[in-house]
């Protein structure tokens, strides 16, 4: 399992796995799913973009995925956030599925862009990868309190003087830098399993913002460790291992506030929870 | 005149079969969803609505390595994937979207392992594309009459439980204090989806049901803000975008030398995504004269969807949601 060809393996994916970590935080606080589930599937069109031109993968990927970001900031901004996600993404979709018309990319390849390919990192993709999770992380952490303040409380953050759609903005982009660098090694679906599963169960753990990022990375980090350990055993995808245990780590997290809930405090009567609203 | 009409309809258009079934079927497929869409995007649920195509996907890719017949694969998971969605989302818009995320992710797990064991199971040759992408040309006519029957299903369960549904999708508040099971109408709403996009996504493809499922109906609610008007609008669209790509398909490979066309959901798509941003032209302008939002309301027509349109946010109670 630690031969020397699954080295760049292991190693790009404890890269991947804080990055995910630290945005998908972000991501399951603002309520982003879609978007984050948007870009990178949508960017899977710019590889293939690529491979018609003939020009780098990643550059593709970057293209498209800053495509969609700008797409779904800009048009979010007029119409309704859902719906223009799904628009945004529709029409990306369709344009990959016009390159592939052109192409003659065959079936293995586009199965691996969208489901990832772990086990075949080469040396070369690791430095691209690193560079691009620092610039991320980097980001995340300059942005920190205003992206915090705007995705909890957006009334306060646009009193103090944070523009919530210019941070829509600037959090989409970084999404899309997460996005570019781990499509390639794992897939433009399995990326937004990562980024959703582990924060979603790291909050459910733990309602202080530090502590929960902290605890999303760990079990993002042990998630994507234990789908490689168990794609090598079994020699099923890595993406159905990340799949099935973010959601299951999901479930535990949910189960442990359930537990934690009866036994500290008695629930609120159902008429006294803060109202829902529509939907 | 007979040149422009040879222009505009190459030859043979009009007597291609796989160009009828393509015509019929996605008509069908169309209104279907231009209907169910209506409700989607007025209650947020764009998300849930394209997640379920994956979802489905998912069982679809499960249904041909059992050897099962895909539609069962196809209908049954959704419908699976959009109950535990409805189980598990709370009720506020952004733990759905949550709950949608963490039940889209399993189902992508799962697509990754069903495809991977067909691909090494030889029992199929470009699953990954024909389940992502999908063809309306390669509808196989057995599909047909499952397709008939149900969209009818869906069709009569939406008309069945149509003022519960209006008024909980425009507000849950008001139609819980009518006594409307908000809950369960929210879940046969939520069945009725699941069905609807199952079935979209098996006949024409993941990236068109989702397409046909919010375009339509997003640009219809820009146009107009009865609901009435609003699913005649939508299915209109809907109808016209697909059949105007379908013909614009099938010319296609008769552009340039190299006769190789381009698929034709790119052209449904690229027409549906030009419709929606050419209805947000008109309204915006009359609308800046018209009542402010807060006496909008107050008119029996007034959508939640377009109120919130004009303030150019759609996650109420962000607040309220974060802890």
């Amino acid at each position: 399992m630690f031969a020397s060809f699954m080295m760049n393996t292991w190693i790009v994916a404890t890269i991947v796995a804080p990055v995910a970590g630290v945005v998908g935080f972000f991501v399951v606080l603002r309520g982003s799913a879609f978007p984050a589930h948007a870009i990178p599937k949508g960017a899977f069109a710019g590889a293939a973009g690529a491979s018609l031109l003939g020009i780098s993968t990643l550059v593709g990927l970057a293209v498209f995925s800053l495509l969609g970001a700008l797409g779904i900031g800009s048009l979010g901004r007029r119409g309704r956030h859902d719906v223009t996600t799904a628009l945004t993404l529709v029409m990306m979709l369709a344009l990959g599925a016009a390159f592939l018309s052109r192409t003659t990319e065959y079936e293995p390849a586009i199965y691996s862009l969208l489901f990832g390919e772990v086990l075949g990192v080469s040396t070369t993709q690791i430095l691209p990868v690193a560079a691009l999770g620092v610039v991320c992380v980097a980001a995340v952490t300059m942005l920190y309190r205003p992206l915090m303040l705007s995705s909890v409380v957006p009334e306060i953050a646009e009193a103090k003087g944070v523009r919530s759609h210019r941070m829509e903005i600037c959090f989409l982009i970084v999404v899309a830098l997460a996005t570019t660098m781990t499509v390639p090694v794992v897939g433009a679906l399995l990326i937004f399993s990562l980024m959703i599963g582990p924060p979603a169960a790291a909050r459910s753990f733990t309602d202080r913002p530090g502590l929960a990022m902290l605890l999303s990375v760990v079990i993002a980090v042990v998630t994507v460790w234990a789908a490689i350990a168990g794609s090598y055993l079994y020699n099923w995808p890595v993406g159905f291992f990340v799949g099935v245990l973010g959601a299951f780590s999901y479930g535990i997290g949910r189960a442990w506030a359930a537990w934690r809930r009866t036994r500290i405090t008695p629930a609120a009567p159902p008429q006294l929870r803060p109202a829902t609203g529509r939907g | 005149m007979h040149k422009l009409y040879t222009w505009v309809f190459e030859p043979g258009f009009f007597s291609n079969a796989p160009v009828h079934v393509a015509a019929l079927i996605g008509g069908v497929v169309a209104v279907v969803s231009a209907v169910v869409g209506v409700f989607t995007v007025i209650r947020g649920q764009s998300f849930g609505g394209h997640a379920l195509g994956d979802v489905s996907a998912a069982g679809g890719s499960g249904a041909l390595l059992i050897g099962l017949n895909p539609l069962l694969g196809f209908v049954g998971l959704g419908i699976a994937g959009g109950g535990v969605m409805d189980m598990i989302g709370v009720r506020r818009v952004r733990g759905r979207d949550l709950a949608t995320g963490i039940v889209l992710g399993a189902a992508i797990g799962l697509s990754a392992l069903f495809l991977y064991l067909d691909s090494t199971a030889g029992a199929t040759t470009g699953a990954t594309q024909q389940i992502l992408f999908g063809s309306i040309f390669t509808i196989p006519s057995a599909t047909i009459p499952f397709v008939a029957i149900f969209s009818v299903i869906s069709l009569a369960s939406i008309t069945a439980g149509w003022r519960p549904l209006l008024l909980s999708t425009v507000s849950t508040d008001i139609a819980a204090a009518r006594g409307v099971p908000v809950r369960l109408v929210g879940l046969l709403y939520m069945l009725a989806l699941a069905v609807s996009v199952g079935l979209s996504s098996l006949a024409v493809g993941a990236i068109l049901s989702t397409a046909l499922l919010i375009g339509p109906a997003a640009a219809a609610l820009r146009l107009t803000r009865r609901v009435g008007w609003a699913l005649a609008v939508a299915g209109l669209i809907g109808v016209g975008a697909t059949w105007l790509g379908i013909l614009l398909a099938y010319d296609s490979y008769y552009w340039g030398s190299g006769h190789q066309g381009l698929p034709v959901s790119f052209f449904i798509v690229a027409v549906i995504f030009t419709t929606y941003l050419l209805s947000g032209l008109p309204p915006r302008a009359s609308r800046r004269g018209a009542a402010p939002p807060g006496l909008t309301r107050q008119r029996g027509a007034a959508l939640p969807g377009a109120r919130s349109e004009e303030r150019g946010t759609s996650d109420e109670g962000r607040g309220k949601a974060a802890r």
